[in-house]
């Protein structure tokens, strides 16, 4: 016997390993489920080791101290050898495994995978989606940039709006009065201790029954699950048409791991770390703060939802949505598995996709938003001031001093808060952008108290040559008529009673 | 699994077994043994230790949650006669309470606006929707959000956009010459104003804030 046999031998007396280890390697999986489909599981909890050993690495240097701890990212950055590196690694990991448990849950949802017995499983799967956003918006306040304080501002004023203990749930959220050293000690806590430690136990748990219950078979149109029945059926299955899970379908989970790292790997080296932005000083206001990516159609919502419906939407929908994926195995435990046979399912599964596709992309150049430089920054096109006569040019000065800009685009430049007003008078007679540039109404402020009378006559004038070459501006034609009959004497036109 | 052919005894496969199979009438459940009673008592121990030692843990983790007036206090904003009438100026403070591993987090913004010799509106920097630090514009004499686009006027009433309500405002009072607030805390719906609806405009910026 070799002497590798006798350490072999030597170590299993004592960790007796064997049994279980093999009983998990050897157990049979129905054939079908050795499919390039049924990776994304185990890709995710590779992803989550990979962050595991990134995350210790980077605790190596981080600071965790309100004072210090953009100092410390900025010198990972650009003093540690390669500390810029394992940053890369550590925030494109986070972004992949967002990514990954999302698809994971998608294709377990559409495959029917959380029904009977399987409903245990998507429930823990579903706190393992919570605690893998919860590690991504933990991960950003780390960051303790800009972006980081004023993404925990918005934070604390969402648990402000809870009623009764909105004002002890900020203070318990920042451990103190304002956002401040304390906060971060909090948050590094929650991202290195309390997430992940029970992230790992979650998932481990997951794993056990998804191991003890078999992988879920594929799914076939007319082949029901019944609580009664399943359990037999499927242990036919597995052991009739199965196949042993090592190598038949792990070779497939392994090379899709591997590819699932390298792939963060490469991004990490061409696209290198995020950040750390703008120091975390609160008195430097010149800042346009924005969620990462996994946020972002949280922050699209929320410019879309009229205000007198935020609060209940804040503090109901996420109860709702986690309460609707919980439901999902206890409401349709039975029954259809195939996609083919349920449509409701895969509408839905669209319209969240769909919904959530739009509203991050929208979140990506944040129509909303005005732009705050825009009435410095962006010129106007000068073909507009062609034919210009004083009382426009002027007009145009003031469309540009006042910021007009910042939410009105013109010649594809300026912020698209409201609309473009590169043709406004051909929809607006005189009277109307008088009316509206005073008043205001829907998302325009009232500029009548900002503006003089001749500032408003000014830029009406301006606004009013606003139309494109050959298509005249917007009259009023009641005015016209009057205007009209006025200036010919009565009679000469005839037809008139 | 595997049944070891080698004629080594320790091999694997082989386990010992702790006594499990003898059991006796102590061991059932049902029978009031000696170490039943024990094992209880033990229960018993362990979870009267667990709740004598939550209550320090919990009353530990509620520290930071207190009344306003334990973080708040006066802080000066410089002489009274720095801000000219009729004028909006940012100005920034030491927040009044802090550790000294804050850092910069604890210099906080604010817009100072002179109505009258004695007359301040002293606005949070915080937007009333989310939050994010508004930007003033004095040549239209507006308020910007970055974030959603909320726009407030020089009064710091709501103009448009997602905001309930007008901008935050700090109690001020004049001592000295110098023009104090009273500050503290990162101004919200729960520590100022509570929620309000929205009024007509132009009227809804005045509830006092003490944040
Ligand atoms: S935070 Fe200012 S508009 Fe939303």
């Amino acid at each position: 016997m070799s002497r590798l046999k006798r350490i072999y031998d030597w170590f299993e007396l004592r960790l007796q390993l064997e049994g279980p280890v093999g009983e998990v390697v050897l157990h049979k999986v129905p054939r079908d489920t050795a499919s390039w489909w049924y990776v994304f599981g185990s890709a995710a909890f590779t992803l989550l080791m990979l962050q595991i050993v990134t995350g210790i690495l980077l605790a190596l240097v981080y600071v965790p101290s309100g004072a210090q701890a953009w100092n410390s990212l900025n010198i990972l950055n650009h003093q540690i050898p390669l500390g810029w590196y394992l940053r890369a690694l550590h925030g494109w990991g986070s972004d992949f495994m967002v990514a990954v448990v999302f698809i994971h849950m998608a294709q377990v949802f559409l495959f029917g995978a959380y029904k009977y017995p399987r409903e245990l499983t998507w429930t823990v799967g579903v706190f393992l989606l919570l605690a893998t956003l919860g590690m991504a918006f933990t991960g950003q306040v780390l960051r303790f940039d800009q972006d980081a304080y004023w993404g925990l501002g918005i934070g604390v004023f969402i648990m402000s709006r809870v009623p009764w203990i909105g004002g002890g749930l900020v203070h318990l959220l920042l451990g103190g009065p304002v956002i401040a050293g304390a906060t971060l000690s909090r948050f590094f806590t929650l991202h290195v201790f309390v997430i992940p430690g029970t992230l790992l136990l979650l998932a481990l748990v997951h794993v056990w029954m998804v191991i003890k219950l078999g992988i879920n078979e594929w799914p076939m149109p007319g082949r029901l699950v019944r609580r009664s029945t399943y359990i037999a059926d499927y242990n036919k299955l597995a052991h009739e048409d199965g196949i042993p899970f090592v190598p038949g379908a792990f070779w497939k989970d392994l090379i899709f791991s591997g590819a699932v790292v390298a792939a963060v790997a490469v991004c990490a080296a061409v696209f290198g770390p995020y950040g750390p932005g703008g120091q975390p000083d609160p008195s430097i206001i010149q800042t346009v703060p924005k969620p990462d990516f996994p946020f972002l159609w949280i922050y699209a919502v929320l410019s879309y939802l009229p205000p007198s419906m935020e609060t209940p939407f804040i503090l109901v929908a996420p109860i709702l949505m986690i309460a609707g994926l919980l439901a999902v195995p206890f409401v349709a435990g039975e029954g259809e598995k195939s996609w083919h046979r349920r449509p409701v399912a895969i509408l839905a599964l669209a319209s969240v996709a769909v919904a959530w596709a739009v509203f991050t992309n929208l979140a990506t150049f944040t129509p909303w938003s005005p732009h705050m430089n825009a009435w410095s920054g962006d010129t106007l096109p000068v073909r507009y001031l062609e034919e210009a006569t004083p009382l426009v040019r002027q007009g145009a000065v003031i469309f540009q001093a006042k910021q007009c800009r910042n939410c009105h685009s013109v010649g594809g430049h300026g912020g698209q808060r409201g609309p473009a007003l590169d043709d406004v008078a051909t929809r607006m007679t005189v009277d109307q952008l008088r009316f509206k540039v005073v008043s205001g109404g829907g998302n325009m402020p009232a500029y009548g108290k900002n503006l003089s009378p001749p500032e408003i006559e000014a830029l009406v004038s301006f606004l009013e040559t606003l139309h494109p070459k050959g298509q005249s501006p917007a009259i009023d034609a009641a005015q016209q008529a009057v205007e009209n009959a006025a200036a010919s004497p009565p009679g000469s036109q005839g037809g008139t009673p | 699994m595997s049944q070891s052919d080698s004629p080594n005894p320790p091999s694997a496969g082989t386990e010992i077994k702790p006594a499990g199979e003898h059991t006796s009438d102590q061991d059932n459940p049902a029978v009031v043994s000696r170490r039943w009673l024990l094992l209880k008592a033990g229960i018993a121990l362990n979870g009267l230790v667990g709740v004598a030692l939550a209550v320090p843990i919990f009353r530990y983790l509620l520290g930071p949650v207190r009344r306003d007036s334990y973080y708040n206090s006066w802080v000066s904003l410089g002489a009274a006669d720095n801000f000219p009438i009729g004028e909006t100026r940012l100005v920034s403070y030491r927040n009044p309470f802090t550790r000294s591993w804050d850092g910069q987090t604890d210099d906080i913004a604010c817009y100072v606006r002179r109505e009258g010799s004695a007359q301040f509106r002293v606005f949070a920097i915080n937007c009333a929707h989310l939050g994010c630090p508004v930007r003033w514009f004095p040549q239209s004499q507006l308020f910007m959000c970055p974030c959603h686009g909320g726009v407030y006027y020089a009064d710091g009433s709501r103009a448009s956009g997602p905001p309930e309500r007008g901008l935050f405002t700090y109690t001020y009072k004049i001592v000295g010459g110098e023009l104090q607030i009273d500050a503290g805390q990162m101004p919200t719906l729960s520590n100022t104003a509570k929620l309000v609806q929205i009024a007509t405009p132009g009227k809804d910026g005045d509830s006092s804030c003490r944040g």
